[in-house]
């Protein structure tokens, strides 16, 4: 192994080499990790509960009506945007920041800087998000979708994830190996295109709003590169990073990554709003082109890994691969399910309905979520230094989440179709084109039931990790090495 | 590409180009935008809401009505916003000049509301459907929101306001069930949601389409003229 090039040890993740040397850096890096990232990805799953329990609730009440109607915190229109609000900043922001910060460790060979910074960053983190969703609950919402959490709130956000942020960029910047792979240029490019859009999409609809559809047009915008340049990149870096490593393969082609990359960077931004919306039709249009373009990003990702892969049989009876390998064919479906969708004569019925909800629950569960829980299967034990205490539970989180995802994005897809199909027809009166998706949306309701108690799984999986972390590391050992770790590297600086 | 600067700089040039051209660009378009005068009456529109109304948009954005019912009507052709009767022409941005926030939606659960102050006019019908829909909607699937209301004794005379409820519906003997001010505020929300003004930009047809056949929750089409007159008296009082 040591006589190969440094970007086939690079593709292939972090094996820099057999020798002792070589594996008590690999140690060293993974130690420097612990403290912040196993506060993120508890926190991360706690919100990924949370929020899944109030995804659950508002899920109910779309067949149900007079479930929990008695109190106007728990009106549909208040727990349907906490919930998302839930899974986005408080899962899905914290995973990716732990996984993103412990690839730029791995893939620069540094210590990670600045532990006890990020720790306080993801401290106030969760107490904006806390604040954030009480308030939609409260019924100080702002009204913008995904941008839902009240004003107040917001200036925390932002300094807290570049509290986070920084010092990405910082172990990035003092990384011992130079040559960049390509999950750190999707890394870099995340990290940075979130504070942009962020703070775009705040001071044009909450601190000096702009006139009337300007504000669908800047929400949609921010809504649609959310995911196109904030979570399309940082599931593509994890995936990036496992795919040839689990296959035991050098990624196939550079070029074709910068490709992927290049285009995914040119085209990410241009989205967000649906024909037929009361803006000037050339925004719609753009918008339409910009979605189709999405096409050549995904077409030179999946070629990739399919080139990457071929003829390679995946390790078997591997937690990690099993959701990899979820979550790559789940980018797949949801981009081509989103590029479909943004056809004007399929956009003609998709739009305003449900199927847009699924599309959406595919990319954030079934995408990002298995690419980051395989991710995080593989590097809680690294950083923690003890295996999975449950591989019971590990099972039922993937068997759980495999099959509660399927279940609700059918339902949420099929019945969004069935939903436009009806509206679109005026013989059908509208009540009756509702009722007749209950049953779809019924089985979305039980495909996030079963999602929840996957979820639920991992995250008691996470804490008796961390209850035996502690038990092994903390108590026993209280002045060894690795238990220093985060306070070691932030003296390097 | 192995210098970081590179990545974020290219990053940022694609990033600068996809906000001028989704953000910039419309606002230079259209963040001038004005009331319109609609000729032949010379009426400016739209008109700011009244203070209730107003109020009543805050209590639709606490509660997240969006979330379910979208405000706009989309173009002649496409979908059947027309042939259900949810506007006499599409929504245009200068009928949300006024709104802050704007609340297009996202999901039709329920019916849109761009112009549904055409079709229900009446406080009491929204009060009763917003305190139980299936009061004025048999086989309505939104939920009900008796937090906007009050149930109290009845003293002295019955409130001129309370809801008329029957059968299941109907409070004890002797209570009243009238709406709060946020229910008051929101059906006046609810009325002023219509657009029955033809546009330079979206005109209504001078001949409606007489082969549709209404369905459920139709404009009275035919009252279109006298409803616009009624709007434009009401507008240049």
């Amino acid at each position: 192994m040591n006589t190969q090039p440094s970007a086939l040890a690079n593709s292939a993740g972090p094996v820099s080499g057999d020798s002792a040397a070589a594996k008590s850096r690999v140690l060293q890096i993974d130690r420097s990790c612990r403290l912040p990232l196993m506060f993120l990805i508890a926190c991360s799953l706690v919100w990924l509960v949370a929020g899944g329990f109030l995804s659950l609730i508002s899920s109910i009440k779309l067949h149900a009506p007079g479930f929990l109607s008695q109190s106007s915190w728990l009106t549909y229109g208040r727990v349907y945007p906490a919930a998302m609000n839930a899974l986005w900043y408080g899962f899905a922001f914290q995973g990716a920041m732990a996984v993103a910060l412990w690839l730029m460790c791995r893939l620069g060979r540094a210590e990670l800087m600045g532990g006890k910074g990020i720790l306080l960053g993801a401290f106030f983190w969760n107490v904006a998000v806390k604040l954030g969703v009480l308030g939609i609950l409260a019924g100080a919402s702002t009204g913008h979708s995904m941008l839902e959490m009240p004003g107040y709130v917001s200036p925390l956000l932002f300094v807290s994830y570049c509290l986070m942020g920084v010092w990405a960029l910082v172990t990035f910047h003092f990384r011992q190996e130079r040559q960049l792979y390509v999950s750190q240029w999707y890394l870099v490019g995340a990290l940075f295109c979130f504070p942009w859009i962020f703070t775009a999409a705040q001071l044009l609809l909450v601190f000096h709003p702009v006139r009337g559809t300007l504000q669908a047009v800047v929400s949609g915008w921010y809504g649609h590169a959310l995911i196109t340049l904030w979570a399309v990149p940082i599931g593509l870096a994890v995936l990036f990073y496992f795919i040839p490593k689990l296959f035991g393969r050098q990624l196939h082609s550079r070029h074709l990554a910068a490709f992927g990359f290049w285009t995914l960077a040119a085209f990410g931004g241009w989205g967000g709003m649906h024909a037929g919306a009361p803006v000037p039709r050339w925004i719609s249009s753009v918008s339409i082109a910009g979605g189709m373009m999405m096409i050549l990003p995904l077409i030179a990702v999946a070629l990739n890994w399919h080139l990457t892969a071929r003829g390679a049989k995946g390790p078997e009876n591997n937690q990690v691969f099993r959701f990899v390998q979820f979550g790559a064919i789940a980018f797949f479906a949801a981009s081509l399910l989103d590029i479909g969708g943004s056809f004007r004569v399929i956009g003609e019925v998709t739009d305003l309905t449900v199927f847009t909800t699924g599309v959406k629950a595919l990319y954030l569960y079934g995408f990002f979520g298995m690419t980051i829980a395989g991710a995080i299967y593989y590097l809680a034990p690294k950083i923690t230094g003890c295996d999975w205490p449950s591989d019971q539970l590990a099972k039922l989180h993937y068997l759980g989440s495999v099959v509660g995802i399927l279940v609700l994005v059918l339902g949420l897809v099929a019945g969004g179709i069935l939903q436009g199909v009806r509206i679109n027809n005026p013989e059908i009166p509208f009540v009756e084109a509702i009722r007749s998706t209950i049953p779809f949306l019924g089985l979305s309701t039980l495909g996030g039931l079963l999602l929840l108690a996957a979820n639920l799984a991992f995250l008691v999986n996470v804490i008796r990790l961390l209850a035996l972390c502690c038990c092994t590391n903390c108590f026993a050992s209280n002045r060894s090495p690795a238990g220093s770790g985060p306070a070691a590297a932030g003296a390097n600086l | 590409m192995n210098r970081g600067p590179l990545i974020f700089l290219g990053v940022f040039v694609a990033m600068a180009f996809s906000w001028y051209g989704m953000i910039v660009s419309p606002q230079r378009q259209i963040g001038g935008q004005q009331q319109a005068t609609v000729e032949p009456a010379g009426i400016r529109y739209p008109v700011p809401r009244p203070g209730l109304a107003q109020r009543g948009a805050e209590v639709y954005r606490a509660n997240g009505c969006g979330y379910c019912h979208t405000q706009q009507v989309r173009p002649r052709g496409y979908g059947s916003d027309f042939e259900r009767g949810w506007g006499l022409r599409m929504s245009v941005a200068q009928d949300f000049l006024f709104e802050q926030p704007a609340m297009l939606g996202q999901l039709r659960i329920g019916p849109d509301l761009a112009n549904v102050g055409m079709r229900w006019n009446d406080p009491q019908w929204h009060y009763r459907h917003l305190y139980n829909p299936k009061s004025t909607v048999e086989k309505s699937t939104m939920p009900q929101f008796p937090f906007l209301f009050e149930m109290r004794v009845i003293q002295g005379d019955r409130s001129p306001e309370a809801l008329d409820l029957t059968g299941e519906l109907a409070p004890p003997k002797g209570y009243e069930v009238i709406p709060k001010q946020e229910a008051r505020a929101l059906a006046a929300y609810l009325i002023s949601l219509q657009s029955p003004l033809s546009l330079f930009e979206a005109p209504i047809p001078a001949e409606p389409k007489k082969d549709a056949e209404p369905s459920t929750n139709t404009v009275a089409v035919s009252s279109r003229n006298s409803q616009m007159l009624g709007l434009g008296e009401s507008l240049t009082q």
